[in-house]
């Protein structure tokens, strides 16, 4: 069944590997030069305090590149998902071959088994390389950007893009087994894969981890930033002190009870008389510091590596759920 | 003999609709059985029961003393050509028999090849390329060199041409004259039956009319033809199949195991095209009219 399975599947295998190629000679070729620039332009800047344009510069090196990897990475696996699992088997519904598979020497369960296990592990195999040399390619940039967090790159960096390919595959699958035609199931696979992204993004990983919280008190030094607001006259903490590749959901100037300052405190605490900008910038933070204290809520960079395996715990449990389904409803009476 | 085929009140119902209803059937191995009946009538649905592609809402269904599709060993002693002859359109001859090699316990690769080379194929031919009579010969190799015990075939001939029609009957006999395989063959072609089968079930409105073995039923049905004639004075022991009036003559076709007596009839063999079309008009009568039209007659 497993050479079966592989000579089905030989012609997809055979255009992902070879776009696979074709990437890692692009990115073998320009990445060098990154690591190159790093050294000789990020790592001297340190010692004589002016690394701006260092790593302005770096960053914005093959920004075509860089774009073009990280929209690769984030469609992959719904391609995967709706190029490979989709048609897996709504195509042998589609062209009744099912009538031939299904009944030659092989149990439906076995035959199930041995498509999807092979779906999964070149899901697992092509992703896991992209995302390998993207990771590598980008380490440079990555460090000096140091926005570990960013939904924009978590999901396309390191272990994530794995867990995703491997739902998306089987989701794909799953899609075309009930729905026995390869075009809605296609479109459902990217419907359902795209909602998971997202409600993971955006609901779920905040709340893996009870995020840190760090309090500062307001002096002179505290990091203030005073302006006009929509909202008129106010006050925001800025994260200042907290480590440039942290992922901090929140600063605020609250009280003992957790209260934000009310706009008419600020107005009295904050005058913006005719002083100069400090001394009217000192008056506040006094006025401020009698009461108020600067809260930042924050995921550490050290727990980075702990979401990763979260996401790809996550999605290859939700896998899992839809693999076990497929299981069920390929032997109920149809 | 044992059966190689055995329901008992066998059903499957899609939706409110019964595909096949309360199904009974022993079939004895060593025939090549025809099923046959109208579009629709179920035969589909009977032989997808038998393979494993469906399961059955009612009833219970062995296939050589086995559940269907319960074990690779059971799938393996089952030949199936599905309706349309379906193959891999982009997979060649060959591939499709590295596919049966590598998917049937018993695969006979001398057989396979042979049947290919005998048939002219190019081996390296893509099964999308074939014609449809081509791609049923594939089929029916695929079927074959599993070594099956039995040889399940649905519509094989269907949509192919008389002379690819008759290549495919041709062959088939040829495997079950060489191979002793038992062969359940649907159609909804009488005459291309009569060629080929000694065992006939006909299905009508998914229910099984008649089944037997073709020469007891040709044995055990006649025509009567004579004066007119109310068929509710006829003896009890014989059936009345189908009956035609005129003013003055009645024709009817009945069944009995018993010899005929009354000398005011008239009685002819009758063919197999005869008692199929017999057995399907009767479901059609029964249908429009209810039984007690017998009533009418004079």
């Amino acid at each position: 069944m497993i050479r079966f399975a592989a000579l089905q599947f030989r012609i997809q295998a055979a255009i992902a590997f070879g776009a696979l190629v074709v990437i890692a000679i692009v990115l073998a070729v320009t990445g060098p030069h990154l690591v190159t620039l790093y050294d000789t332009t990020v790592v001297p800047c340190s010692t004589h305090n002016d690394c701006s344009a260092a790593t302005t510069a770096l960053t914005d090196t093959d920004g075509p590149i860089q774009v073009f990897l990280t929209f690769l990475l984030l469609v992959v696996p719904a391609l995967i998902g709706m190029f490979w699992g989709a048609p897996l088997i709504a195509r042998e519904f589609e062209t009744g071959t099912y009538r031939l598979a299904w009944t030659q020497g092989v149990t439906r369960t076995r035959w199930l088994s041995v498509k999807l296990g092979m779906g999964v592990v070149a899901s697992v195999v092509v992703t896991g390389l992209l995302s390998l040399m993207v990771t590598w390619w980008s380490s440079p940039i990555d460090t000096v950007s140091a926005k570990p967090f960013d939904p924009l790159y978590f999901g396309v960096r390191d272990l994530a893009p794995v867990g995703y390919a491997i739902f998306a595959l089987v989701l794909g699958f799953s899609a075309g087994l009930v729905m026995r035609r390869t075009i809605p199931a296609m479109f459902t696979a990217l419907v359902g894969f795209v909602a998971a992204r997202f409600v993971m993004n955006s609901w779920m990983r905040p709340h893996l981890i009870a995020p840190l919280h760090r309090v500062y008190t307001i002096n002179g030094s505290s990091p203030l930033n005073m302006g006009e607001t929509p909202a008129g006259f106010g006050v925001t903490a800025t994260t200042r002190g907290i480590l440039p590749g942290d992922w901090v959901y929140s600063n605020q100037i609250v009280d003992k009870a957790g209260h934000s300052p009310t706009t008419a405190f600020i107005d009295r605490a904050c005058p913006l008389g005719h002083a100069s900008a400090q001394a009217n910038y000192q008056t506040c933070a006094t006025n401020l510091a009698a009461r108020f204290h600067l809260l930042v809520t924050y995921q550490p960079e050290s727990r980075y590596w702990t979401f990763q395996w979260y996401e790809m715990a996550i999605f290859i449990g939700l896998a899992a759920v839809v693999v076990g389904f497929c299981f069920v409803w390929i032997r109920r009476p149809s | 003999m044992t059966a190689v085929l055995e329901t008992m009140g066998l059903g499957k119902q899609y939706g409110r609709r019964w595909a096949l209803h309360d199904c009974t059937l022993s079939i004895p191995a060593g025939n090549v059985v025809g099923l046959v009946g109208p579009n629709g009538a179920g035969k589909t649905t009977m032989l997808q029961l038998a393979v494993g592609l469906l399961a059955p809402t009612t009833g219970s269904i062995a296939v050589l003393g086995d559940a269907p599709a319960s074990s690779p060993a059971q799938l393996g002693k089952v030949g199936f050509v599905a309706q349309d002859t379906p193959a891999y359109a982009r997979l060649s001859i060959a591939q499709h028999l590295h596919m049966g090699s590598w998917l049937n316990p018993d695969w006979d690769d001398e057989v396979a090849t042979q049947r290919i080379d005998q048939l002219g194929l190019d081996p390296k031919q893509r099964a999308g390329s074939l014609s449809g009579g081509q791609r049923a010969q594939l089929a029916l190799t695929l079927a074959i060199a599993k070594r099956p015990e039995l040889l399940l075939l649905d519509e094989p001939v269907a949509s192919l041409d008389p002379l690819a029609r008759r290549e495919f009957l041709q062959s088939l006999m040829e495997v079950v004259a060489e191979h002793g395989v038992s062969v359940v063959l649907s159609s909804h072609l009488v005459s291309d039956l009569e060629r080929v089968c000694d065992y006939l079930v006909v299905l009508v409105d998914s229910h099984v009319r008649v089944a037997g073995e073709v020469s007891e039923l040709l044995a055990s049905h006649h025509r009567l033809s004579g004066l007119r004639r109310n068929p509710s004075t006829l003896p009890a022991n014989q059936e009345v199949i189908e009956q035609s009036h005129t003013d003055k003559q009645s024709t009817l076709l009945v069944r009995t195991e018993e010899p005929i007596l009354d000398p005011n009839w008239t009685v002819t063999p009758i063919t197999f095209e005869d008692l199929v079309l017999a057995y399907m008009s009767q479901a059609r009568d029964t249908k429009h009219l209810g039984r007690p039209a017998l009533g009418v007659v004079s």
